[in-house]
């Protein structure tokens, strides 16, 4: 079992994620955004950052990397993608994920701890969760401002695509729990299959009780479990 | 030594007139000394490279002999002053690089890029040394928030820093903002870097090594930026903004972040020898000084620089201030494998020279020799002066008038509390620090907010703390007590957290010293420092003077900022500044005696920068930090927060509403028995004070280890819980301060400004 972290030159936050697989018992390794392959990993993991500056928008450079093209062909095959961050805004320049990560609702960047509602927990990477759980993370943006024409949006929400959702600390979904303006306090969806994970909060900076909050460990344990199960199976 | 071989002056450059002496920013001695340096008169292209090399920015003329006073020996201290950053060692292997450095002149003409181009600066003096950077702070003093032009530069530094570092991946753990018209037209941007690294993978800016290969590294060297030493060492007048613009440097982060991981990697793959950023008089200072620490020589081709531009001359190349630039020395024969890890960072790197034995600072222009300078003299050489220093009238004024008549708070006690705790000295930074990074690289334990920032260093349990601090009004009342309070503040700050403090890094802001009032002002802030840094074992292992900080001859407040360095052993003791459960008791350590001279009270509610700062007793202050470690060590606190700024009233209310996002906080009931006004006990700023509280059952054990360590406790009242307020009873009066109330003064006073105002 691998998870494969895709480095861009701008990555800031793989080491993070290799080091968050590693805590939930998997092992992960580095793939330089220059390569073509994803060599045998099992699972994809794009890292917070500035791929490549984020010049252009944030992800419109990096989706033109060698890699992308291999990670674009293991998801749309069903293989586990999971864009944090800037790997989310990554992932909708490639299209593998609906829709678009706009500036801020307060134009500013922002950084500081926000709470989320776990929508989905049959998921690979939510199975450790349970449907309606509050969980606390840090998040860390310019543009996470999410966005999706109202069709999309509407599709999304009828299929259960939203798996993560801005919320209070009791839970409740409302504006002032909203960080960036993201509709529907969309803070993290999936593909119609399930098997693509984008996310603007940062799980890889929640997995240590002295990091002031654990609940990021559990987006790891269930994908390392989810690819656990398949090597059973 | 033998210089000038074949130097000759280049065609097209001016004739070397006493005026264009003078527009060097050189005095007749000076260029006399060069002359006698070289034996002949320099070139254009000399005159431009001793110009930098001897501007008060890189040749610390002015500063060099008092600085000599300070401390700077410890045990773990590695690395003293002199090289890229100060080192130390803090254990477990590891070393800690870290330096402060100022960008003042470039943030007042083009705030976003002047500080964005300060982390760049910093960060790469901590690379260069080996060293991951792990943490920024940062230490910014701007003018009064009501002015429009005030609140353009500090939401431009905040997001100049904010981009930058964020893009680069460090994060941000701390650091200070302040306000006073002090610093009307003149901010202080001083931006601090920490970086960690194996002790064995130091490195240093060195070349060494006869034949050895010069290459330049990373963006292309352009006309930006040219003199921008000379210009840091100047004085602003109206309507310079406009003009000096071009001398401000455009930061790009990518490229930064670049250069960074490039450069850890050439370190650690052992094919280079030296590394140094061309920062301040770019290719001039990196080439000359590494040359000068290693006894060596440079020689060096200006027509082999990759340039942005065509028709550059040997003077703009040398003096290009161009940023996300290195100078390496590679190992000869190993310059190709260089330029594989640098490819591989999308980095360009071009061999421009060699080391040589020559002992001079030698360029060339298509072989032509342009510059043959001997290199020690070039970098060490640099005249200094001790200038006469006298207090200034007006401050002497301001420093012995009689403050008694405003002890009275105008409009009452709970009046005076809440605009003391909104105003934006003492309110929450949230607005600031939300927008930097706080959380990358997952080694944050203790955010900003707090009294001073922790990282964890990476694989340990060990954290390495840190804290910027200088109280302005305090240095500008009285340089020397000042100087020593933001020393045993920063101290007090990072002993808080249960972080033992074991060094300093300082940046000097001061006016022009040129002029006695400010000279003496420097002389006594450095005579502080050092009496405090060596009482308290905290030797200064770097930093940066930046003087002129001064618009149509009014200087800014000498402004001493501390960045100081602690470690904590064992994360698992650490101390935060929030109260937390119900029921825990409360005390004070050390002594209220209600100093309201240079206070925030007199400022925010009274309009009034007078009266004797607080003294510091730096014996109560040693035991007082002794004890507060001995009691984290030994788990007995559930909080420790130092009072400062704001007194006792902003200390109460920042460890009753905890963090931003804390929710509605815990309430606390204390008593002061001091007969003291009120106003001066509550808002007094006396030096050497830590309001801390513990469990019930640890009551004893905590009064025991105070009486150990000699420090006056004084249980002053309990924790009251959740949804409570903060009731103060004094001899003669009693407050109710209801927790959201404190909470909107606290954290909407900044937001509030920044939004409505625009």
């Amino acid at each position: 079992m691998n998870v494969a972290v895709i480095t861009f030159p701008g990555s800031n936050c793989d080491q993070d994620c290799v080091r968050s697989v590693e805590l939930a018992g998997g092992s992960a390794r580095y793939v330089w955004h220059r390569e073509v392959s994803l060599g045998d990993s099992d699972a994809v993991i794009v890292p917070g950052g500035f791929a490549h500056g984020d010049y252009l928008r944030p992800g419109a450079i990096a989706r033109f990397s060698p890699i992308m093209d291999a990670v674009i062909d293991f998801g749309r095959g069903g293989g586990l993608v999971v864009g944090i961050c800037n790997g989310f805004q990554v992932l909708c320049e490639a299209g593998l994920l609906p829709g678009a990560l706009l500036r801020n609702r307060s134009l500013r960047f922002q950084s500081h701890d926000c709470f989320m509602r776990v929508e989905r927990s049959d998921t690979p990477y939510t199975g450790d969760y349970r449907v309606g759980q509050v969980i606390g993370m840090p998040l860390s943006h310019a543009d996470g401002n999410y966005y999706a024409d109202p069709d999309t949006l509407a599709a999304l929400e009828a299929e259960g695509r939203v798996v993560f959702r801005y919320c209070d600390a009791d839970g409740a979904v409302t504006q002032d729990a909203n960080p960036n303006g993201s509709l529907n306090n969309i803070a993290g969806i999936a593909n119609a299959r399930g098997n693509v994970l984008g996310m603007m909060p940062h799980p890889d900076r929640a997995i240590e009780a002295v990091l002031g909050s654990l609940d990021g460990l559990p987006l790891f344990t269930s994908l390392v479990g989810a690819l656990a199960r398949a090597e059973v199976a | 030594m033998s210089t000038g071989n074949g130097v000759a002056p280049r065609p097209g450059d001016p004739p070397i007139t006493p005026e264009l002496v003078d527009e060097h920013g050189l005095s007749p001695d000076e260029f006399a000394q060069i002359q006698r340096i070289l034996g002949r008169d320099p070139t254009f292209t000399e005159l431009g490279v001793f110009s930098a090399m001897w501007s008060e920015h890189c040749g610390y003329k002015n500063s060099k002999r008092l600085l000599r006073l300070l401390p700077t020996q410890a045990p773990w201290v590695i690395q003293g002053p002199g090289e890229n950053a100060g080192v130390i060692d803090v254990g477990e292997g590891y070393a800690l690089a870290f330096k402060i450095e100022s960008h003042n002149h470039p943030s007042a003409v083009e705030p976003y890029q002047g500080a964005a181009t300060g982390i760049g600066g910093i960060l790469r003096d901590v690379f260069t040394m080996g060293a991951r950077p792990v943490a920024t702070l940062n230490s910014l003093h701007f003018g009064d928030l009501d002015r429009p032009r005030v609140r353009y530069l500090f939401g431009g530094v905040v997001k100049g820093i904010g981009d930058y570092g964020n893009c680069v991946g460090i994060p941000s753990t701390g650091g200070e903002v302040y306000f006073d018209r002090g610093y009307e037209e003149n901010p202080i941007v001083n931006a601090m870097c920490l970086g960690l690294m194996r002790t064995e993978d130091l490195i240093r800016g060195t070349a060494e090594g006869v034949g050895n290969t010069l290459m330049a590294v990373g963006a292309r060297t352009g006309r930006d930026g040219i003199h921008g030493a000379t210009f840091a060492s100047e004085e602003l007048s109206e309507g310079d903004d406009e003009a000096s613009r071009p001398q401000v440097q455009v930061g790009d982060p990518f490229t930064e972040k670049l250069l960074l991981e490039a450069s850890l990697e050439l370190i650690a793959s052992g094919h280079i020898v030296g590394i140094q950023d061309m920062g301040a008089a770019g290719l001039t200072s990196s080439g000359s000084e590494m040359a000068g620490r290693s006894g060596t020589g440079v020689e060096m081709d200006v027509a082999l620089v990759p340039v942005r531009e065509d028709g550059m001359t040997p003077y703009e190349i040398l003096l290009s201030e161009s940023q996300e630039r290195m100078l390496v020395v590679a190992a000869a024969g190993r310059e190709d494998a260089v330029r594989e890890i640098l490819e591989k960072w999308e980095l360009e790197a071009a061999t421009i020279g060699s080391v040589t034995a020559s002992g001079t600072f030698r360029v060339l222009e298509d072989g032509v020799v342009v510059a043959d300078i001997p290199a020690l003299p070039l970098t060490e050489g640099c005249p200094t002066y001790e200038r006469p220093g006298e207090e200034g009238d007006e401050v002497c004024a301001l420093r012995t008038m009689d403050i008694s008549s405003h002890v009275e708070p105008p409009a009452g006690l709970r009046d005076a509390f809440l605009r003391v705790v909104g105003s934006p000295n003492v309110a929450s930074k949230q607005w600031v620090y939300e927008q930097y990074d706080t959380t990358v690289r997952a080694n944050s334990i203790e955010r900003p907010g707090g009294d001073a920032g922790v990282i964890r260093i990476p694989g340990t349990n060990r954290g390495v703390a840190a804290s910027t601090d200088c109280n302005g009004r305090h240095t500008y009342l009285n340089p020397r007590a000042g100087a020593m309070g933001a020393v045993a503040e920063a101290a007090r700050n990072v002993a808080c957290t249960g972080a033992v403090p074991m060094a300093i890094t300082n940046c000097l802001n001061f006016g022009s010293p040129l002029k006695t009032h400010i000279m003496h002002q420097f002389r006594e802030t450095v005579l502080g420092m050092r009496d405090a840094c060596a009482y308290l074992e905290t030797p200064v292992t770097g930093g940066n003077v930046s003087f002129y900080n001064e618009t149509d001859g009014k200087a800014v407040y000498p402004t001493p900022v501390i960045g100081m360095i602690g470690v904590i052993g064992d994360l698992d003791t650490i101390v935060r500044h929030a109260f937390r459960d119900t029921g825990d008791v409360i005390f004070l350590l050390g002594t209220n005696t209600g100093e309201l001279g240079g206070s925030e009270y007199l400022y925010a509610v009274h309009d009034l920068v007078a009266g004797e700062p607080p003294g510091v007793d730096l014996a109560a202050e040693r035991a007082l930090q002794r004890c507060i470690l001995a009691m984290a060590a030994a788990r007995v606190l559930r909080s420790a927060h130092d009072v400062a700024s704001g007194g006792l009233a902003a200390t109460l209310t920042e460890s009753c509403l905890g963090g931003p996002r804390n929710g509605g906080g815990v309430g606390a009931a204390v008593r002061f028995e001091d007969a003291l006004p009120d106003t001066a006990l509550l808002f007094g700023e006396d030096q050497g004070r830590v309001v801390v509280s513990c469990a019930p059952g640890a009551v004893e054990q905590l009064q025991r280890l105070a009486a150990d360590y000699g420090v006056p406790c004084t249980r002053i009242g309990t924790v009251t819980g959740a949804g409570s307020a903060l009731r103060i009873e004094t001899v003669s009066s009693a407050l109710r301060l209801e927790l959201d109330v404190l909470r909107e003064r606290y954290f909407g006073a900044i937001p509030g400004i920044m939004n409505e105002a625009g």
